[in-house]
């Protein structure tokens, strides 16, 4: 037969069945609501049993179960009422098959602890994790900064965190800052200062993009806290020199205790609501974090 | 005039060579050949001549770098082509798990006929290979020369019009050669043209109305076998047995060679009957003359040095 | 079309007959009556799950094995032995001869995974007594695992037109791997930050069958029930890539010199 045929035939029908295969695929994906949420289950829970499994390529298992950890966390974050039940067993199983993968530790760290559709809310988790990742990388001061930052911010244990900070100022290469973060912690406790300080750190030392732009986030919050503060501040001055509330900055500014209207950190002017306190504008994508919302309680005692 | 059975008209057949498939070599260069109905056709040249590649390609299992071919009229890439055709591969395989009568009855299904039929073909076919005893037995248990027999039962299993057997007679030993011989003169008788390819000299004299020569891809000449091939001989070969007691004549003691009863003399061609008159007086028991003559592969080799210095040499009769 | 793939599939059925390929039921059986005895002893509440999802697992297994090793040789075999020259002279196209191949191969593997199916029934029967309706969802998990395994089948013959068993092995698994992470692939494309790996991901995502879709057994272990229409989805998706690799085979195949 002749061999220019089949050739030709192909040539429109394999472009063709490709389309229809990928229109099919497309109608089967569209009604398993999200594929993120259809794949996700862990078979083997335990760490050590898929340490045995793994036949001694632990390491590049630990890799695998690492992205998915990325993977299952990118998937679900920020989608509303998003939970996130299996980050901890799978960055239990990636630590315990490499013990040395700091990133997992740090990861954890953040999104273990944080609350929300932002993280699974576990801070006790993931103090465990860090220590474990303290106890396997001795010499490794950033897990003790991030131990700190955890007591610190989520749990606002403040002599656990000083603590936390000293220990990785001792440790080598470390930055002597970590030792004035530990003097301060232990003499001030929690204040928008010190927490400026511990995110800015955490945006420099690390890599992952998800944990930068975390801090860079909460970092953003902390300057429209530290503005909110000051104009309260000013709001309460005109109260006191005129004997009613201010309606808006524009009085202020009127009154002269303002040279201009102060914006936001996503450029949107701040606003002044009724009961004489400052807000933020509903567009501002800007969000104040949750945890110093309310005054910083005092030291807790161990 | 008739359709011819086979016209190749200019077929030329690159293969790549080397790792990467830079370089091509011709295996068949620009054939032209046309091979009448009812003929019995040789087609002749040592290994590596392109013989083979020509089979391949008439039977569609290469396609052509250039060039055609028709069988009976039909294109070779008409799928029409094949119904005409009966072909015999070079050192021919077949599924070894099956019994030479389950693979022709599984080849047969490729052609319409009904089971009844089927059967009786396949066991008339059996018979004339000589297979009948062994036809329920599995292939893998076939020697080389039953799996011949079984690959010229396959080419011949659907009476194709056109036999087209490469190296039909190999693997075969004399019984069988010739029972391969008396199968193609029959096929013959009965209409049928066949085109079969060899290396070995005596069996394309014997069979073929006209023969063809290929060396390095390239035909060298067509015609009948006389005409084709100087069959000059130079001597012959006789061998004998003498009666207890007797000595070989003194004539011919010099070039005797003796295996164990048998003795074994080549005399000149002019001094044959001088010889055998020799023989006649000591009572020796004649065995068999034959002619010694240039093997094909002397002759080719002839042929290809002589190609060298001047390519397009016409030494054979070109008809 | 001629009828010429019959005889061939028919023949390529008998080859796999003949060399003793249906021995793996052996094992099957073994397996099967072992878990039956043993689970009994061991768990108690889900020896019916343990059963059913390690049947539906072996099932699967064994289909992959035979699809790859047996697919890989259906084409290079015949050619690598010179069997294809005596048949392919015959009036038979190339491509009616792929057709064949891959039916014979398949048939195979339908009356395989049909024994099997019966031994799995029967273990069932034996741990957990009469049948009941969710047990139909085992059916169309095996239904599932013949789709899958008939792209299986269909992805080793297309290899072996063109490349040596060895590669075809090679290619046919990295697909298959590749088609059941399908989904993560593209999970992981739509995460980074670079367009060209996204664009990457939907790529492979689409292009490669994705074998995830054919993947119930959890379900069907559960008793979940399995929409009707995955069922009518799932039978297209892979109709349509047999389809495809056939025609893409036929193309390459019909196009080589038979050395």
């Amino acid at each position: 037969m002749s061999p220019s045929r089949p050739p030709r035939v192909a040539a429109i029908a394999v472009p063709l069945l490709f389309a229809a295969i990928a229109a099919l695929q497309m109608r089967i994906d569209s009604r398993s609501s999200s594929i993120a949420q259809a794949s996700q289950e862990l078979l083997v829970r335990s760490p050590s049993a898929i340490k045995k499994m793994s036949l001694g390529y632990d390491s590049l298992v630990a890799d695998i179960y690492w992205t998915r950890a990325v993977q299952y966390y990118g998937a679900r974050f920020a989608t509303k009422g998003a939970t996130f039940p299996l980050l901890w067993p799978l960055l239990d199983i990636t630590s315990t098959l490499d013990p040395k993968m700091i990133v997992a530790y740090r990861f954890g760290a953040v999104f273990l602890s944080e609350s929300g559709s932002a993280g699974a809310g576990r801070p006790d988790l993931a103090v465990e994790l860090v220590e474990r990742g303290i106890a396997a990388n001795p010499d490794e001061w950033r897990l003790d900064m991030d131990l700190g930052f955890l007591y610190y911010w989520r749990l606002r244990d403040y002599r656990s965190s000083a603590s936390a900070f000293l220990a990785g100022s001792k440790k080598p290469h470390a930055p002597p800052w970590l030792e004035i973060m530990a003097a301060r912690v232990a003499q001030k406790g929690g204040s928008l200062e010190t927490s400026r300080m511990i995110w800015s750190e955490i945006y420099e030392s690390n890599k992952d993009p998800k944990i930068r732009e975390r801090a860079y986030q909460t970092l953003r919050g902390l300057k429209a806290e530290e503005d909110e503060t000051e104009i309260d501040q000013l709001a309460e001055e005109y109260q006191k020199r005129f004997g009613h509330l201010a309606r808006s900055l524009g009085e202020l500014r009127s009154a002269g205790l303002l040279l201009a209207i102060p914006l936001d950190p996503d450029g949107y002017p701040y606003l002044l609501g009724a009961d004489g306190k400052a807000a933020l504008d509903p567009r501002s994508s800007v969000t104040i974090p949750k945890e110093i919302q309310t005054p910083p309680t005092p030291v807790r005692q161990k | 005039m008739s359709t011819p059975a086979i016209e190749i008209l200019g077929l030329t057949k690159d293969y790549p060579v080397g790792f990467w498939r830079k370089r091509m070599r011709r295996s068949l260069d620009d054939l032209s050949l046309t091979v009448e109905d009812g003929e019995i056709f040789g087609f002749l040249g040592p290994n590596g001549a392109g013989k083979t590649t020509t089979l391949k390609l008439l039977t569609g299992l290469i396609f052509p770098t250039c060039g055609t071919a028709r069988i009976r009229g039909r294109s070779i890439d008409d799928i029409d082509m094949h119904r005409q055709i009966g072909y015999l591969p070079e050192q021919p395989y077949f599924y070894d798990y099956l019994t030479a009568r389950e693979l022709l009855d599984y080849y047969a299904r490729f052609s319409p006929s009904s089971a009844i039929e089927r059967r009786g073909r396949i066991a008339h076919l059996l018979e004339r290979v000589g297979l009948a005893s062994a036809a329920d037995v599995q292939l893998r248990k076939y020697s080389k020369g039953m799996l011949q027999r079984v690959g010229i039962a396959q080419a011949i299993l659907d009476d194709p019009q056109v036999l087209l057997l490469d190296e039909p007679m190999s693997g075969l030993d004399p019984v069988g050669r010739r029972e391969v011989r008396d199968i193609i003169v029959e096929l013959r008788k009965q209409g049928r043209t066949i085109f079969f390819s060899t290396h070995i000299l005596s069996d394309a004299e014997m069979l073929c109305d006209r023969v063809a020569i290929l060396a390095g891809g390239k035909l060298q000449g067509v015609g009948a076998p006389g005409e084709i091939m100087s069959l000059e001989v130079h001597a012959m070969d006789i061998l004998f047995e003498l009666p207890a007691g007797q000595d070989v004549p003194p004539a011919l003691s010099e070039n005797v060679t003796k295996i164990g009863a048998r003795c074994r003399v080549e005399v000149p061609e002019s001094e044959l009957y001088a010889a055998l008159d020799q023989l006649r007086r000591s009572q020796a028991r004649l065995l068999s003359i034959s002619p010694i003559r240039p093997t094909l592969e002397d002759y080719f080799l002839r042929l290809v040095q002589d190609e060298k210095p001047r390519p397009n040499q016409a030494e054979v009769t070109v008809r | 079309m001629s009828r010429a793939p019959v005889p061939v599939a028919v023949n390529t059925f008998r080859e796999a007959i003949r060399d003793r390929v249906l021995y793996n039921l052996i094992f099957f059986a073994l397996l099967m009556i072992g878990a039956a005895i043993l689970v009994g002893q061991i768990s108690i509440g889900i020896d019916r799950l343990v059963i059913v999802n390690l049947g539906l697992s072996a099932i699967s297994l064994i289909g992959l094995v035979m699809a790859i090793f047996i697919g890989v040789g259906l084409v290079s075999k015949e050619m690598e032995r010179r069997t294809l020259y005596s048949l392919l002279a015959r009036p038979i196209r190339r491509w009616e001869f792929l057709l064949g191949k891959y039916g014979g191969l398949l048939l195979t593997l339908v009356v395989n995974t049909g024994f099997m199916t019966l031994g799995l029934a029967a273990a069932l029967f034996y741990v957990s007594g009469p049948f009941v309706r969710t047990d139909a969802l085992i059916l169309v998990a095996v239904y599932f695992i013949l789709l899958a395994l008939a792209v299986v089948t269909a992805l080793a013959l297309f290899f072996s037109c063109f490349s040596s068993p060895m590669l075809s092995t090679l290619f046919t698994l990295g697909i298959y791997l590749t088609g059941c992470f399908a989904g993560d692939i593209r999970e992981f494309g739509d995460l980074t930050q670079s367009q060209g790996m996204k664009l990457m991901s939907r790529v492979v995502y689409y292009l490669v069958p994705n074998f995830h879709n054919f993947n119930v057994i959890a379900a069907a272990a559960h008793g979940e029930s399995i929409p009707l229409s995955l069922v009518g989805e799932n039978t297209l998706y892979a109709a349509l890539y047999v389809a495809l690799l056939l025609v893409a085979a036929s193309a390459v195949f019909s196009s080589r010199n038979l050395k």
